[in-house]
């Protein structure tokens, strides 16, 4: 070794500037399928030239379980739990495009109560998803205590959940023709002082410690970084095109239930990069808790389902004492409710981005086809192009920006 | 008031502009449930999806999604749903294909058309003409068939274990143990057409006997004369006193009788 150094010291050589240096090839490297940062099982194959990332080629669908062939054999109704189970960090999201697009199909009015609720609780499931994607992001890139205190909050929203619907996660709580059941007095009271004290307590200590630290912005800032016209071209939607700086959301340019009544701002972000999608995720958080404020000033008294018989199934107690209820109560939970047929595709802003439905129905108790457009796909595929020429290790701050959960994305 | 589902607002004169734009690439306008479907000429696909893009400001290609229809003679339709940011406005232009005719690409004009158009090409096995990376995405590697095709199963034709003697996960035919269950919920007042068993008997579709056509005929089939109704003698008899019978039976039933009758009750 000291006789190759020798040799190395004092040569140059004008013909071969690279005198001495060992050649060395791409490197190509599988990250995942089983790693942490990677969100699930995503296994993506990076060619490497050191530690710059020269190809990034996702592989997906190792999560796919056949969602939308399952839906075929399924009535209307049934069909529904399938949709929390495609995004399991923010479930209601997900049934809000279904629920809507069954009604849309069937041409059904849905009470005002029922529509706050959904808005109200599909707020709640923003922030509830959020928690969870702001503290993995910052995990991913270092910061451990914000993800404690932000999955206090998560738990907190878990617990709404279940004592609205009984169930933590996979609610099933919207139906076609309102939600399932109404909400105690109690519980809307808890969610405003929770609202009040414990959500801008909890969250604004751990964006605190994120936000402006320069450790976190090292990791964040000018990471990257897509243009408006790449967002477009893309198909980003939600927080990644708003991070590009587009002023795009489907809950104020296309508004669904009482989103036209709320009064709320839209976040864009000035830099395109990981940070100001961070960034337009923590906003976000702070303008749907204004929005649940204004749902509970605001929502009626009422019916929470539409009276529609033929669709939406009687209440218990009714079916137990009338013979009408029982028959509509049978029926409904065995042959279901059959949908004209027709097609729409009907997309909301779920927290991660647009969540389409594209619903087939051919006039039986079955969707002839239901195709699920998920927002991680779109995203995902863009992960190729955001990563080219930068680090190994700012994959995971890429991905943790993009918001992406495989239950959606491989369906 | 109506559904409650994303409210997107009309815009004036859209259908005709997007007719003069497509011209004769168009085949058919869709407009149903306050959404717009345009179905286009497969061959003609790339050009009409950039005049769109570039003349009618539809910036993002959202989705694609495949429907299979066996029935029909191309039995596949792909359905691009297109977005608007700028004049807020969704539309959805549609293809129909079958297994072996391509659609030419659109990842030209959408990057995001790849994996889309992948999911499609797995999904339902349409062929993607200049798509450079036209592999499966969402099934396994090494799948073999396509999934969303009505003619598949639900239950597919291979499941997986971990063999503990090949120390390896290895595929094998699909075992049930209880049979697929599928009930058919169609009434039979909807259109539901069952046929029980021994309904092919009246049919005459006993193997190698064809039921006999009856020969055409050039005149009508009229019921003027008695011979005509196909009644016997007997029941023409019987119809032609009953029709005999009918006017004065409301007669008797007047109310003259009833208004008679009604002081003598009071008194």
């Amino acid at each position: 070794m000291a006789d190759y150094l020798e040799k190395l010291d004092h040569h140059t050589d004008a013909a071969d500037p690279a005198y001495g240096d060992t050649e060395i090839q791409n490197y190509t490297i599988n990250f995942g399928p089983q790693h942490p940062a990677a969100h699930g099982v995503l296994r993506l194959v990076m060619e490497l030239e050191g530690e710059i990332v020269e190809r990034c080629d996702p592989h997906v669908g190792l999560l796919h379980r056949g969602t939308e062939k399952l839906i075929e054999y399924k009535t209307y109704l049934q069909a529904l739990p399938y949709f929390d189970r495609l995004d399991y960090c923010s479930p209601l999201g997900m049934e809000h495009s279904y629920v809507l697009a069954v009604e849309k199909l069937l041409n059904l009015e849905v009470p005002l109560r029922a529509q706050y609720l959904r808005v109200f609780f599909a707020e709640l499931t923003r922030i509830c998803n959020h928690m969870l994607n702001l503290g993995s992001h910052v995990m991913d890139v270092g910061a451990m205590t914000p993800n404690l205190w932000l999955f206090e909050i998560r738990e907190d929203c878990l617990n709404f959940f279940e004592r609205a619907s009984g169930a933590r996660m996979h609610s099933a709580y919207f139906r076609p023709g309102g939600v399932h059941q109404d909400v105690p007095l109690k519980l809307l009271t808890d969610i405003a002082d929770w609202l009040d004290t414990r959500l801008p307590r909890l969250f604004e200590d751990a964006i605190s410690l994120v936000a402006d630290n320069r450790i976190f912005k090292q990791r964040n800032v000018d990471i990257a970084v897509v243009s408006k016209e790449d967002a477009l071209k893309w198909g980003f939607s939600g927080p990644m095109i708003r991070g590009s700086g587009i002023p795009w959301d489907i809950r104020k340019s296309q508004p669904y239930d009482v989103y036209d009544r709320m009064d709320f701002d839209v976040p864009v972000g000035t830099n395109y990069d990981c940070y100001d999608r961070f960034m337009v995720r923590v906003e976000e958080v702070r303008q749907s808790a204004r929005i649940m404020k204004q749902c509970l000033n605001e929502m009626p008294e009422g019916p929470i389902a539409s009276f529609d018989r033929k669709v939406v199934p009687p209440k218990r107690g009714e079916m137990k004492r009338s013979m009408e209820a029982l028959i509509h109560h049978f029926k409904l939970y065995t042959e279901g409710f059959h949908v004209p047929a027709g097609e729409v595709y009907v997309a909301t802003e779920s927290p991660k981005g647009e969540f389409g439905v594209y619903l087939v129905a051919d006039g039986t108790n079955k969707p002839y086809r239901c195709k699920i457009r998920p927002t991680a796909f779109s995203h995902l595929q863009a992960m190729d192009f955001m990563m080219k020429g930068h680090m190994l290790a700012d994959t995971t701050a890429v991905l943790g920006a993009m918001d992406i959960v495989f239950g959606e994305c491989d369906r | 008031m109506g559904h409650s589902a994303p409210k997107i607002a009309t815009i004036e004169g859209i259908v005709q502009e997007i007719e003069a734009i497509l011209g004769s690439m168009l085949i058919e306008t869709v407009d149903h449930a306050d959404e717009l479907g345009f179905i286009v000429q497969r061959e003609a696909l790339s050009q009409a999806m950039t005049l769109l893009r570039d003349r009618a400001q539809y910036q993002q290609l959202m989705e694609i999604a495949g429907v299979d229809y066996p029935d029909r003679p191309e039995r596949f339709e792909v359905a691009y749903h297109l977005l608007s940011v700028t004049r807020n406005h969704r539309i959805r232009v549609k293809v129909s294909t079958d297994e072996d005719k391509p659609v030419p690409t659109v990842t030209h004009i959408w990057p995001v058309a790849g994996w889309l158009e992948r999911e499609v090409f797995d999904m339902y096995g349409v062929v993607f003409e200049g798509n450079t990376d036209l592999r499966r995405i969402l099934t396994d590697y090494g799948f073999k068939g396509h999934p969303q095709r009505k003619d598949f199963p639900l239950t597919g034709y291979v499941e997986l274990r971990y063999s503990e003697e090949d120390k390896r996960v290895v595929y094998e035919p699909v075992k049930l143990a209880q049979d697929f269950r599928s009930f058919d919920f169609m009434s039979p007042w909807e259109g539901a057409e069952y046929i029980l068993p021994g309904d092919e008997k009246a049919k005459g579709e006993a193997p190698g006997a064809p039921t006999p056509t009856p020969p055409p005929t050039s005149t009508p089939k009229t019921t003027e004369k008695k011979a005509d109704t196909g009644a016997g003698e007997a029941a023409n008899k019987a119809a032609q006193a009953k029709s005999e019978e009918a006017p004065a039976k409301p007669a008797a039933q007047t109310d003259e009788g009833k208004g008679a009758a009604k002081p003598e009750d009071k008194a």
